[in-house]
């Protein structure tokens, strides 16, 4: 073996050295496939995508123990695209031209997804985005396996409204993208269920904002108009733990004002201490503290191939683990891993999730998912206080939206479009792809 | 008639008093029982409720520990104990007589959940049952949840309460709150317009919603005393809030002056452009974090001082690395501005590197002492403690200095090799010595201001990065070289920061800020203060 390891080092060297002459024919001859992690391990972003960049590692590591896939091993090509969004477009394309990889699993940010999506539209390759993110996307070559927006923000607002009874409405976003698009579609939301316009506040506030006490005390004046009111918070990454701090501090109660919040789970919390914020909610289709035998199991496996079991899971890594199982039953069902035998084979495609029911891949590349409300306990887990009753299909065109709500995707033939108006009957309204 | 109905309802109540009065002890302790039954949060939401029907004091112990997550119940049904400590420390404790019972098979057990609802259905209980408690703070809370959430049918209640209360703080906050309760109530108009004289002092959001309610539902005298009240507190918010935004303004000030001061140094006086401050002002967050968990360890009675001592300590590393880089790096590059900025920005993403590597990518967690948490009210403004520390702690560590600057002969030998190198060398002075003794503490400066800056941020390896242009912001502005024009900088630009954001909010803010800076420079290139004299021409 460590043979066969130096050769292939030296046939490594030797394609940096003779760069062209080397073509991908040495390593078809190789009995592995490649399968490409596109997740910032240095920058801003490496906070959040390191992790998912080891739970990728550890699936092909078991996925090599129940003997690899189609009698071969995979073999993990890692990239570091350091937070860097055209560098992500780069290193997509040196995975699928130079690595010739099966597919990519990777990115975090909705500017990082829409930096590669041409690059796997050029290439074909596939890509699994593991992220919940604004929707308003359907693209061939990417499937999506965090939620879209009807499987977190819609339902969270639901609970708030029926089950704490909140009428007044703070919605806190960082300023980009995802919150401004989500915001969009849970304003139309929440106005179409009759809410007032003067009792939603919105607030953008820039990327890694740490001067919250205008902001929060502007929420609790808010508050103090007699009316139940509940902050939704699309806050990103680095901004929540000054956020949540100044919140403790000011005093502000759960059972006064509760935040629900989209991008706050388990790893987030890490960095917290959260005895002051019990009571808070989080939305996501994954806990750490699910009760399921398939969850020990995973946090068993995970804290086993990190060395450490003070690391939690999160709602992404469980994204991830689904995401890979159906690629890897995709594989199975085509017998190939050719990327349009994938695209067609994994439509319908069913496996396990960690919450104790099954995931389906639909024709519009989302899938199905639970979705789940927790509140923040004082060890940093979340305890789960509802879910819905059964699974909810990702909704990629948002039926709140004006110009989107006509809009359909399905991959499959004959149809296989991703912006389909049923209006007009044509493939092509709004969005590029 | 009206006497058989009088009759009627006469019998009606005392049956209603005497009834559960004999069973009192059996139905409470039955009622605590069906937590072990209970699965929906609205079937214990309605026992809660029938505990607090009861009116036993004996019932707060178990609701308090329903609040706070420490109920739980046998599965198997029946027993239900207060649970205190986790894992193999937990101890249990019968939940009214509060004694404790050994042998219990915790793996039978199940947390009585509770959710946000649940919560408040209990405070609202707990409060109705803790307004004649023998504790001071209790009532007074009691009082407090009452005012907030004013409810007619407490009037009675609270009538009693004050008639017994002697504590006058406690006495002026139940009428208060039974003012509150009086505009909800359907009382006579006079009754409400004295509730309304009442509650006009108080003056503050909760009033304010509740007399402009009473304001929009009523006519004649009582809207007009409304409106006059409401416009009343309406002018005094106003006030209120100007000084509020003036603290925030000086508290943003105070975090900027911070992470600005040790820049101050290197760059202000020195003229080394140092990317790598930032990472001076990490290292200093993660040696605290360090430091906290090596106190943990060793003396966990000290745990609530571990920042204190972690002040020297994140000084005396960060000192230690800049004197390093100085050594190492920037002496071989001094007199050349473009170099010096790209080598300490490759250093910069080298030490990030590092931390992520040693310590992991993810944020850290620094606590937050007791006496660095929570808050307190200065009439309608809040100010919270983390705050105010870190705005008295950055006023000393500016004072010492400008100590150190102006008053030791390290400070003048410092002054002397920056106003004129050569003329320093050939007076004795060892001028490498000298750089390097000004970046270190100027480094460890930034250190220090790392272990402020744990208590309201994150602990990451990013730390740095949000730091560093708002710190070269204040330098520049304030006038390079001058330590009180970074004091100035940092105060004003924090204030004018905090007067946008309501405003032009968040994002809009920052740039209106920046776009000011820019023209201020245009007007005043060399910042608010300007080194005059010989040493600028050089």
């Amino acid at each position: 073996m460590p043979r066969v390891a130096r050769v292939r080092s030296l046939l490594m060297g030797a394609t940096v050295l003779a760069g062209a002459l080397m073509s991908g024919e040495s390593f078809a001859q190789e009995d592995t496939i490649k399968v490409g992690i596109l997740h910032s391990l240095s920058g801003t972003m490496a906070i959040s995508e390191t992790t998912l960049k080891d739970v990728m590692l550890m699936l092909i590591e078991e996925q090599n123990k129940k003997g690899g896939l189609l009698g071969k091993k995979l073999e993990a090509v890692v990239v570091d695209p350091a937070s860097d969004w055209p560098l992500f477009a780069e290193k997509a394309r040196d995975l699928l031209e130079k690595e010739k990889v099966a597919a990519v699993f990777g990115c975090w940010t909705s500017v990082s997804r829409k930096s590669v999506l041409p690059v796997f539209e050029e290439l074909n390759g596939l890509l699994f985005y593991p992220v919940q993110y604004e929707g308003e996307e359907s693209q061939r070559n990417v499937f999506y396996t965090g939620a879209a927006p009807n499987q977190q923000a819609i339902p969270a607002v639901d609970y708030l409204m029926d089950v704490e009874g909140v009428e007044r409405w703070v919605l806190a976003g960082t300023d980009y993208v995802y919150p401004q698009t989500t915001n969009k579609i849970l304003q139309a939301y929440l106005e179409s269920k009759g809410v007032a316009p003067e009792d939603i506040m919105i607030n953008y506030t820039p990327f890694g904002h740490s001067d919250w006490q205008t902001i929060v005390t502007d929420i609790k004046n808010f508050g103090s108009a007699g009316k139940k009111t509940a902050v939704v918070s699309t806050i990103n990454g680095d901004a929540n733990v000054p956020f949540y701090k100044e919140l403790a501090n000011q005093g502000i109660k759960a059972e006064d004002i509760p935040v629900v919040a989209f991008s706050v789970g388990e790893e987030e919390l890490a960095g917290i201490d959260t005895e002051p914020l019990v009571g808070h909610l989080a939305a996501w289709n994954y806990f750490q503290s699910v009760d399921t035998e398939a969850n020990a199991e995973f946090i068993e496996t995970w804290h086993a191939f990190i060395g450490d079991d003070k690391r939690v899971t999160n709602d992404p890594m469980e994204a991830h683990y689904i995401g890979f199982n159906m690629w890897v039953k995709a594989v199975e069902k085509a017998g190939t891993t050719d990327p349009d035998a994938v695209i067609d084979a994994i439509i319908g495609v069913s496996v396990p999730n960690l919450s104790g029911g099954y995931s389906t891949m639909m024709p519009n590349h989302h899938i199905t998912k639970p979705v789940l409300i927790g509140e923040i306990q004082s060890d940093g887990q979340f305890e789960i206080v509802w879910e819905t009753p059964g699974l909810v299909v990702g909704d990629e065109w948002s039926d709140y939206l004006p110009d989107s709500k006509d809009l359909i995707a399905d991959w499959r033939a004959p149809l296989s479009c991703g912006n389909f108006n049923v209006a007009t009957g044509k493939c092509g309204g709004k969005g590029i792809n | 008639m009206m006497l058989l109905r009088a009759l009627c309802l006469l019998l009606l109540s005392s049956l209603l008093l005497i009834g559960p009065a004999g069973a009192q002890e059996t139905s409470v302790n039955a009622l605590i029982a069906r937590f072990a039954e209970v699965n929906r949060f609205d079937q214990t939401e309605a026992l809660v409720r029938e505990l607090g029907a009861t009116g036993d004091p004996a019932v707060r112990p178990v609701l308090e520990a329903l609040a706070d997550g420490n109920l739980q119940a046998s599965k198997a049904g029946g027993a239900v104990y207060i649970v205190r400590g986790s894992g193999k420390n937990a101890q249990f404790f019968d939940p009214l007589t509060s004694e404790e019972v050994k042998d219990v098979a915790t793996s039978g057990l199940r947390k009585v959940k509770v959710n946000n609802a649940l919560r408040r259905a209990i405070r609202d209980t707990l409060s109705s049952l803790t307004l004649r408690a023998p504790n001071r703070e209790q009532r007074l809370a009691a009082a407090s949840n009452m005012l907030s959430n004013p409810d007619a049918a407490a009037i009675e209640a609270l009538d009693a309460a004050i008639a017994e209360e002697g504590d006058p703080a406690v006495r002026t906050r139940m009428e208060q709150a039974r003012a509150a309760a009086v505009l909800q109530s359907d009382l006579p108009d006079g009754e409400k317009i004295k509730a309304i004289e009442v509650l006009g002092a108080l003056g503050d959001r909760t009033v304010l919603s509740l007399l402009e309610a009473v304001e929009m539902r009523s006519q004649g005298e009582l809207q007009s005393t409304a409106a006059k009240a409401a416009s009343s507190v309406r002018t005094k918010l106003a006030a209120w809030d100007a000084a509020q935004n003036v603290w925030f303004g000086i508290s943003l000030g105070s975090v900027l002056l911070l992470a600005a001061i040790g820049l101050a140094i290197t760059f202000g006086v020195m003229g080394v452009i140092n990317m790598a401050h930032g990472e001076m002002v990490m290292l200093g967050a993660y040696t605290t974090f360090v430091v906290q968990g090596a106190v943990q360890s060793l003396l966990p009675g000290l745990q609530n001082w571990s920042l204190v001592l972690a002040v020297p300590i994140a000084f005396v590393v960060a000192g230690a690395v800049g004197i390093a880089i100085e050594r190492g790096i920037i002496r071989f590059l001094y007199g050349r501005p473009l170099e010096t900025l790209l080598a300490t920005w490759g250093v910069s993403l080298v030490l990030q590197q590092a931390v992520r590597t040693i310590f992991g990518p993810t944020n850290r967690e620094v606590a937050n002492p007791s006496w660095m948490s929570g808050s307190f009210e200065v009439g309608q403004m809040m100010i919270t403690w983390n705050r105010l520390w870190i705005v008295l702690f950055a006023l000393a560590v500016f004072a010492l200095l400008l100590f150190i600057i102006n008053r030791t002969p390290w400070g003048l030998y410092m002054r002397a090799v920056t106003q004129n190198r050569r003329m320093a060398a050939s007076m004795g002075i060892r001028t490498p010595r000298v750089d390097a003794f000004t970046f270190g503490l100027g480094s460890g400066v930034a250190g220090i201001a790392g272990v402020a800056l744990s208590q309201i941020g994150n602990v990451s390896p990013n730390l740095g990065q949000n730091y560093i242009i708002d710190s070269f912001m204040v330098v520049v502005f304030g006038g390079v070289g001058n330590l009180w024009g970074t004091l100035l900088g940092a105060f004003s630009l924090g204030i004018a920061n905090k007067f946008l954001e309501p405003y032009a909010g968040a994002v809009l803010g920052k740039i209106i800020v920046l776009v000011l800076i820019i023209l201020f420079i245009q007007k005043r290139p060399r910042g608010l203060f300007a080194l005059k004299g010989r040493a600028v021409e050089s």
